[in-house]
């Protein structure tokens, strides 16, 4: 394992007596683009805040390096905030806001021109210095934002929801910068955000959090393909969370038919939640011999570059299916799922476990 | 048709401001610039460089000067403080401190003439610890004093309000940039704050210049100020044209002050 440059060990933060973090723990890796994702008020933003300096925990620790930064304040530490709706200096013009972070550590007026330059260059903002923040519009303001954070050359780089003001097409392009930038300045990223997609696009490794718990980190891939819990697989993309009977290793039932699966490990005859991307639900022929549920399709939407449909199985079930094959609502229509489509999770333990899975 | 409402709307205003500015002022030239029997003359004007005018001027150019510094001094860090605090809590603290606006202001000042007397509060205080008694009435202190205690008000609440139209991010942005508070202070907080500073500077210094209740009350008749003299000449000596000119002149103070404030106003005053 590559040396950590944040650790976070038993992080606690309480607003008003209500618990915004739990003991939270988490190691971040020099070099790699975290993204820190959750629905609003699970805590994501807390813990950014907690290591920029802003929050302070009211237990646990935070590291840099190993070394306790928990009380060194904001403007001792060697990052860099790159804030929501860009917290630009409104009195100043473009020169002057990226230069401040210079200027306060009394670096000489002919390094700050040509790092402010070097800026501008890296976001694609050349020739902007003596416009007014006004003058700009959203994205190029968001640009200015993280200018003024990256000139000063910071380890790590935080990222609050810096694209949620923008709109789509403008938010795309800049995930694209931002992944360029990261590769070029090779420093890390904490990203948050509430956007699955932008979370899956950019990220290196992804912490799904929910009511100031890590719900699970990992990969992109490993989040999506294997959610560890029903949270995870309902909050990240589209999915059939459906019951089912853990029969034996690598046996799965599900409403009454048995699906061959790869996970194994379960028990016998154990009680288990069962996830099936859209995508990987297969449609076939109604004879079709390696059919395994039987259902009429109930239920179809265009949605461009897929159709969403929906198949309503014996048992009453709608199983919501991506294909980029129509099949007509009303047919008699046979489903099959690949083994290693088959996600196998535990059944949450306790009740309260039960209430973060059916959050929202 | 809209505008033609607009314009019946807007015709009340036009009546008050004709009746009770426009005239009203045309009135004060028109005495300014007369002599008892109406004929022209700048005689009147001229006046203010006589030694009983002049000095009850500077004086009261200073004493308001003094004041509205020691108001501005006194509300930054207290509308500092405020922001800072929980939203609710906040505006409730600065509620505290605009209270004593809905008083009397000339009640205010009889009351800081009690506590101040040769026989009174402090005094009193002072006499029963067996230190020797001061004199804190009718001195240039007390006036100002009185200017500080009575205008606070209209200093703080310009200015919080500026202070909590800041977004918190842009304040924690210094920070993250590396600056220290002080730095924040001055090189962000400051330099946004200064349409409510201009408009708290406006609303303590003008009041401050043109009084004369506080003078009278506080100063016991014997520290003049330009308002005391104007005063003086309008009830005692009922010479309406002198009084009238040395009006004219203050107002042509007020009017260079504000002039020279504007230029540091970006034009997005707090209250004006």
């Amino acid at each position: 394992m590559e040396r950590a440059l944040i650790d976070l060990k038993g992080i606690t933060k309480l607003f008003d007596g209500e618990i915004i973090l739990d003991e939270l723990n988490l190691s971040i890796r020099e070099n790699s683009f975290v993204t820190l994702l959750g629905p609003s008020g699970c805590g994501k933003t807390t813990t950014l805040r907690i290591i920029g300096g802003f929050e302070r925990p009211d237990r646990g620790q935070v590291f840099f390096e190993g070394r306790d930064i928990t009380d060194l304040p904001a403007n001792k530490r060697q990052l860099n905030t790159v804030f929501q709706k860009y917290a630009l200096f409104p009195h100043m013009n473009i020169f002057e806001n990226i230069a401040f972070g210079l200027r306060i550590r009394k670096k000489s007026e002919s390094y700050i021109r040509d790092k402010v330059r070097y800026a501008l260059k890296l976001v694609n903002l050349v020739g902007y210095e003596k416009r007014s923040i006004d003058s700009l519009s959203g994205g190029q303001q968001q640009r200015i934002a993280i200018a003024r954070a990256i000139v000063n050359e910071p380890r790590l780089l935080l990222l609050d929801e810096p694209l949620g003001a923008l709109d789509l097409k403008l938010r795309q392009e800049m995930q694209y910068e931002l992944i360029r930038l990261k590769n070029e300045l090779g420093i890390t990223f904490i990203y948050v955000t509430h956007d699955q997609e932008e979370a899956l696009t950019m990220s290196d490794y992804v912490v799904v959090m929910n009511q100031g718990y890590i719900q699970q980190a990992g990969t992109p891939e490993q989040i999506y393909n294997e959610p560890e819990n029903a949270f995870v697989a309902d909050f990240i993309g589209d999915s059939n969370i459906v019951p089912g009977l853990m029969l034996e290793d690598r046996l799965v039932r599900i409403f009454g038919a048995v699906f061959p699966c790869v996970d194994s490990g379960f028990g016998r005859n154990r009680p288990v939640d069962v996830v099936i991307r859209p995508e990987d639900v297969e449609i076939l022929e109604k004879e079709d011999p390696r059919a395994i549920l039987h259902g009429v399709m109930s239920h179809s939407i265009f949605k461009g570059e897929m159709y969403e449909m929906e198949c309503t199985t014996e048992n009453g079930y709608e199983w919501l299916i991506h294909s980029t094959e129509l099949h007509e609502v009303g047919t008699e229509v046979g489903l099959y799922v690949k083994p290693s489509n088959i996600q196998i999770m535990n059944k949450p333990a306790s009740e309260d476990e039960e209430a973060i899975g059916v959050e929202e | 048709m809209k505008s033609k409402r607009m314009k019946l709307l807007a015709l009340p205003y036009l009546v008050w401001m004709v009746g009770f500015i426009v005239i009203p002022l045309l009135l004060v030239c028109f005495y300014g610039f007369t002599d008892q029997s109406g004929s022209f003359t700048l005689e009147n004007i001229a006046e203010i460089l006589v030694r009983e005018n002049y000095r009850p001027l500077c004086l009261a150019l200073l004493l308001s000067a003094v004041s509205t510094a020691i108001c501005f001094l006194a509300a930054f860090p207290l509308a500092l403080i405020l922001r800072s605090r929980k939203i609710g809590r906040g505006s409730f603290a600065a509620f505290l401190f605009i209270l004593p606006m809905w008083m009397n202001s000339l009640l205010r000042i009889l009351a800081w003439q009690t506590l101040l007397e040769r026989k009174g509060v402090l005094n009193g205080i002072l006499t029963a610890l067996h230190l020797p008694g001061q004199r804190l009435i009718n001195t240039p202190y007390a006036i100002i004093l009185g200017m500080v205690y009575d205008f606070l008000p209209f200093m703080i609440l310009p200015i919080y309000n500026t202070l909590s139209k800041i977004d918190d991010n842009t304040i924690n942005a210094a920070y993250d940039l590396g600056a220290s508070i002080p730095t924040t202070i001055f090189r962000v907080i400051l330099p946004l704050s200064v349409p409510g500073i201009v408009s708290g500077v406006t609303m303590v210094f003008v009041p401050a210049l043109t009084t004369f209740a506080i003078s009278d009350i506080l100063g016991g008749g014997k520290i003049f100020l330009i308002g005391n003299v104007i005063e003086q000449e309008f009830v005692l000596n009922s010479n309406w044209n002198l009084g009238s000119a040395l009006s004219m002149v203050l107002m042509l103070f007020i009017i260079l002050s504000m002039a020279l404030l504007s230029r540091y106003d970006s034009g997005e005053g707090a209250m004006f």
